[in-house]
């Protein structure tokens, strides 16, 4: 039974190598995902028939309750809300990897002789206090990352003095108390055990509160990647408790894991930013002040009228959108747009930054929602050279990333940045809310340069009203 | 030959001492067996998994790192499987049931909700495609 069963396990995570896989190419990524979610079934009907659990009916209800929450949150969420659902999805995994950490230890630590029984030596101790940690910081982090995306906390870094001292010193705690109590020099009771447990939920949100709302693809990314790494840690318990379940653990939460690590590379790439300068937050705090002293910007404001005869008579559009067309939830009145100008033999693209948005893919997945073929989505580099001979450029709620500055200023906080050269094109219309600064803080030259245009105004009204204008010439 | 599992489950703490020289027997007993130290077959796992999905996911287009965050994200609820077996382990505390229990759900939530939100993603990136 057991060869059976482990051979099992052995297919589920075949499938989740090849549904990963699959998902990396646009034709096949509906059935990778398909694929994985079958090795998921299979993973768990295979450990339930293993099983001999009294408590059925708890079990299933439990598992009914989430199933319907997790139908219901994927069938409610807006697309402009998905870098929040993700990032919660990441906390209930990383919470559950630490709860069958705790679980774990109760059930040993009620027995008489306490100490978790492991065919390993000390390190069942140490592997169920690592998936606490990793859970735990996963959990509270995604949250912060959460409530800052849903505009329940600001988006802005929280900074304070010493604050990356003070982290140190949780983080110096927490490493010594795996020491101290894996090598059996100081007792382990629940007490401890709690104290533990708070200081790494302490340490998730210390974490991530300094971490600006810019930077947020680069934080989901990564903690993607813990709640792959919070599997593992729970694999490595089952292992040293002489489960073979853990295997499967072991593996899947390292594919997770390190597809998180490289898209959180991706992202980091595209900031030119190392995950160090990320992780320690703060951006665009100095920034602001440090550009603050040069001269003042001189706009030239447009209205939606004149910006439609200058959409008429191009050939070719580039369109930019940023995270201030998720906001306005103006994709679908972007994509009419694009269908006008289309009628009226305009060649319309999108220009799209790697880390346009709050997660990465996210102006994608908007526009997908809008029904925009995604062959006319350009990546940065093939779109670059394209942008002298465009002859209108739209910049929808973008700002950081069409920001001059990071090529021209060496002292501008996004200075080496990669950014969408879209001042090289014969002319720029910039819709932006209001005379504010990017999610950097900083200045944008741009704005200010002789074939730049400013279309200020609500993005999804000001979209509406420009596609009217043109249906009327 | 990897001797690995003697057990399925953990040994109860009276079980400990008889494991302990059983291990030692089949050790003894087979003289060429090798038994290897489950948390090296962890690491082992880990790394060579670590390496897949580093491959696996290089040079995926920028328009799936929102389908493919969440689909792998879905994967990452295979704790459903540790939270399970965490049940199976001897009744000795009520609040160890309850705290896997919640696992459960909360893993389960990850599971279906992930892959389900996906597959909407992925749906709206194919509509267009005919």
């Amino acid at each position: 039974m057991d060869n059976i069963i482990n051979f099992g396990y052995l297919i589920a995570i075949t499938f989740f190598v090849m549904g990963i896989k699959k998902l990396g190419r646009v034709k096949t990524a509906k059935q990778g995902n398909t694929l994985a979610a079958w090795g998921m079934f299979f993973a768990v009907v295979l450990t339930v028939v293993n099983m001999d659990i009294v408590t059925w009916d708890q079990v299933i209800g439990f598992a009914f309750v989430g199933a319907a929450i997790g139908i219901y949150a994927s069938r409610t969420v807006a697309m402009t809300g998905m870098p929040q659902l993700v990032a919660l999805f990441n906390g209930f995994g990383g919470l559950a990897s630490a709860l069958v950490a705790v679980s774990y230890f109760f059930q040993n630590f009620s027995n008489p002789a306490s100490a978790i029984v492991d065919l390993g030596g000390s390190g069942s101790m140490i592997v169920v206090f690592i998936t606490i940690l990793i859970g735990a910081v996963t959990l509270t982090g995604s949250y912060i990352a959460f409530a800052k995306l849903d505009g329940r906390m600001n988006g802005s870094p929280i900074v304070f003095k010493g604050q990356h001292f003070l982290n140190a010193v949780i983080f110096v705690l927490i490493l010594g108390f795996i020491i101290m109590t894996s090598s059996g020099s100081y007792p382990v009771d629940s007490t401890n055990l709690y104290i533990f447990i708070g200081l790494t939920l302490i340490l998730g949100i210390a974490i991530t509160i300094p971490i600006g709302g810019a930077d947020m693809p680069v934080v989901i990314a990564l903690l993607n990647s813990y709640s792959g790494m919070a599997a593992s840690a729970a694999g490595f318990i089952l292992l040293m408790d002489g489960n073979i379940g853990g295997t499967i653990l072991i593996v899947s939460g390292a594919l997770v894991g390190a597809s998180g690590l490289i898209l959180t590379n991706i992202m980091c790439v595209a900031m030119n930013r190392s995950l160090f300068s990320v992780m320690l937050g703060g951006f665009g705090q100095e920034g602001g002040t440090a550009s603050a002293g040069g001269e003042q910007i001189q706009y030239k404001p447009v209205g939606s009228e004149e910006s439609a005869m200058i959409f008429e008579a191009a050939e070719k559009v580039v369109i930019v959108p940023g995270y201030g067309m998720a906001v306005a939830q103006a994709q679908h009145n972007v994509r009419e747009l694009m269908e006008e100008l289309e009628k009226k033999g305009v060649n319309v693209q999108f220009a799209i930054h790697p880390v346009a948005g709050r997660m990465p893919g996210h102006m994608n997945v908007l526009l997908a929602e809008a029904n925009v073929p995604y062959e006319k989505l350009i990546e940065m580099d093939d779109i670059n050279p394209q942008f002298p001979e465009t002859d209108v450029v739209l910049v929808i709620g973008a700002n950081d990333v069409v920001n001059p500055g990071a090529q021209t200023d060496p002292n501008s906080p996004i200075a080496g940045m990669p950014v969408l050269e879209v001042w090289k094109s014969k002319t720029v219309i910039v819709n932006k809310r209001g005379r504010g600064v990017g999610y950097a803080g900083i200045e944008n030259e741009l704005f200010g340069k002789d074939n730049t245009l400013m279309l200020f105004g609500d993005g999804k009204q000001m979209i509406i009203e420009l596609t009217n204008e043109l249906k009327e010439l | 030959m990897i001797n690995l599992f003697l057990h399925p489950r953990a040994p109860y703490p009276d079980e400990i001492s008889e494991t302990a020289s059983h291990v030692h027997e089949v050790a003894a007993s087979t003289g060429d067996t090798m038994l290897l130290n489950p948390m090296m077959l962890g690491f082992y796992l880990l790394v060579l998994g670590s390496f897949i999905g580093f491959e696996l996911i290089t040079k995926v287009p920028p328009t799936l790192h929102t389908p493919l965050m969440s689909g792998s994200n879905a994967i990452s609820g295979i704790s459903i499987v540790g939270a399970l077996l965490a049940m199976v382990l001897p009744p000795g505390s009520d609040l160890a049931k309850w705290l896997a229990l919640s696992a459960v759900m909360l893993a389960t939530i990850n599971v279906v909700g992930g892959f389900m939100v996906t597959d909407r993603m992925l749906q709206m990136f194919n509509r267009k495609g005919k």
